[in-house]
């Protein structure tokens, strides 16, 4: 535990904290010039060339706003609420690794801030805890649709949790592993894991967008119906944290989804690419081609949004309990029989 | 060590917090932080895979019960039941003989040596499920099939009847 380890993971995890910010300000633009492009709009113009400088106002607007803090609210509560689901959303980046160990100043640096063995049970968990953010500022703002958002919220996140769960053990019995910069490994060279585990993939995929609450399951700010949800009485930069929380949830699914089943940040000719360029250059390849993947996600996250129309609660029930479950279990089923013929012949 | 020390006496505070806030939903909010607590100690004694468990299961689900039933409820100081002096006596008493039992059995416990454990990465998941799966095969699919019981009994009480309902 010598002083370089100490600073080399401080400026990893300085460099991702501020990545994963700018990923996030620069999402928000991103979703409208997606929004516009498929509406047939020119979208945000003004600030910049391409509206590029938009993140940069819209931050200024939310530092400036009135703070509003409601006369009937638990106000220790109020403020926890969009601080928690802040903290939360920034924690599933540590397990992730963005590439192969680099070679930097003639030290090898894993590009992952750590690589516990239980990797995927971490992300599982902050997952989990991400619900807490919205249950506790819905509650505090003290108004009846906030509490409904809260309560669909946490009700939501539970009932896919389940699914989501079931879908990965599918994807265990394959890679034999939790440590994800292992499930990065064994997929190189075309071994990605979409290839055996298409519906594990899928019910992931509609999971991963029940958990971060966008369309079509965004049934805890429905406006429609619950002129917000759960941050109705919020303003300011509060509202601005539980936003920002919204697409850091979906950088991070974006990124789990891309190492556990699309090869992370392998891609093919990816050892001749790295015996060209050497240990310093090669992998840095890598981090692009996984960042690539991760937008190509959160692009598909955008592009979902705009076409889908949201479900109704009872059909969101449904979907989860009576679909996804059952789907998620055949899917085991079906993956383990697979795999013991496999081995025995 | 001090680590340790500085861990347990945060369970310890945040479960006397736990009973003497007034409001439901803040002791439900300092239970969480009690497991959080326990969660470090699992790290600690390198039981990573209890300790990510206890995280999923206890902070992540059913705590998330626990507050979902409270919000639900509204609770507050006011709607706080006022019990009778008579009530408030025999607790102290009870709680009092149960504190003297602890205290003489503490006193007459002996301090054992610290154990080594013969592997200490017992606690790592692969170890956990090679045990799980062959010394105690018959256990964990026992106590698996216990909890499926008990899960299709709560949703069969849940269940509306259907002849009461039609008669």
């Amino acid at each position: 535990m010598e002083l370089a380890f100490i600073i080399e993971k401080l400026i990893l995890v300085t460099i991702l904290f501020v990545l994963t910010l700018s990923i996030a300000a620069y999402s928000t633009w991103a979703e409208r010039k997606v929004a516009a492009w498929l509406q047939d709009r020119v979208g945000p113009n003004r600030a910049g060339i391409f509206g590029l400088l938009q993140p940069l106002a819209d931050g200024g607007k939310m530092f400036f706003k009135e703070e509003i803090i409601p006369s009937g609210s638990n106000k220790w509560l109020f403020i926890a609420g969009p601080s928690l689901a802040l903290l939360v959303s920034f924690l599933g980046t540590a397990v992730i690794p963005f590439g192969q160990n680099i070679e930097l100043f003639g030290r090898v640096v894993p590009l992952q801030v750590t690589d516990i063995n239980v990797g995927i049970l971490y992300i599982f968990g902050v997952v989990s805890l991400g619900v807490y953010g919205i249950m506790i500022g819905g509650w505090a703002s003290n108004n009846k649709y906030s509490l409904m958002g809260a309560i669909r919220g946490a009700s939501q996140n539970i009932s896919y949790e389940i699914a989501m769960g079931l879908s990965i053990i599918a994807l265990l019995l394959v890679t034999n592993t939790l440590s994800f910069k292992e499930i990065a490994e064994q997929q190189h060279g075309w071994h990605w894991n979409i290839i055996y585990q298409p519906l594990g993939f899928i019910i992931f995929l509609v999971c991963a967008f029940a958990e971060t609450n966008r369309v079509p399951f965004d049934l805890p700010e429905c406006e429609t119906e619950l002129i917000g949800g759960y941050n109705t009485e919020y303003s300011g930069f509060k509202m601005g944290a539980y936003m920002f929380a919204e697409y850091i949830n979906m950088f991070v699914s974006s990124a789990v989804m891309a190492t556990l089943y699309f090869g992370g940040y392998n891609y093919p000719g990816m050892d001749a690419v790295n015996s060209a360029l050497g240990a310093t250059w090669g992998p840095v390849i890598g981090i692009v081609v996984m960042f690539m993947k991760i937008i190509a996600f959160i692009f598909f996250f955008m592009w979902v949004r705009w076409t889908v129309p949201r479900f109704r609660y009872d059909q969101l029930m449904d979907l989860g309990w009576k679909v996804l479950i059952p789907l998620a279990i055949a899917n085991i089923v079906i993956t383990a029989i697979v795999i013991t013929v496999v081995d025995k012949l | 060590m001090s680590l340790f020390y500085f861990v347990a006496f945060l369970s310890i505070l945040f479960s006397l917090l736990v009973i003497f806030t007034k409001n439901p939903v803040y002791s439900v909010l300092y239970l969480i932080a009690t497991f959080f607590t326990f969660t470090i100690q699992y790290i600690l004694l390198n039981a990573q895979f209890l300790a990510v468990v206890n995280f999923i299961v206890y902070m992540g689900a059913i705590m998330v019960l626990f507050l979902f039933v409270l919000m639900l409820m509204n609770l507050n100081k006011e709607t706080e039941p006022v019990k009778s002096n008579l009530v408030k006596i025999i607790g102290v008493i009870a709680g009092g003989t149960l504190l003297v039992t602890l205290v003489g059995s503490i006193k007459a416990l002996q301090t054992s040596a610290v154990s080594q454990l013969p592997n200490s990465n017992i606690g790592l998941v692969a170890n956990l499920g090679r045990v799980l799966f062959s010394e105690f095969l018959l256990p964990f699919e026992l106590s698996s099939l216990l909890l499926l019981s008990a899960m299709v009994g709560a949703v069969l009480l849940a269940k509306k009847d259907k002849r009461t309902q039609n008669g």
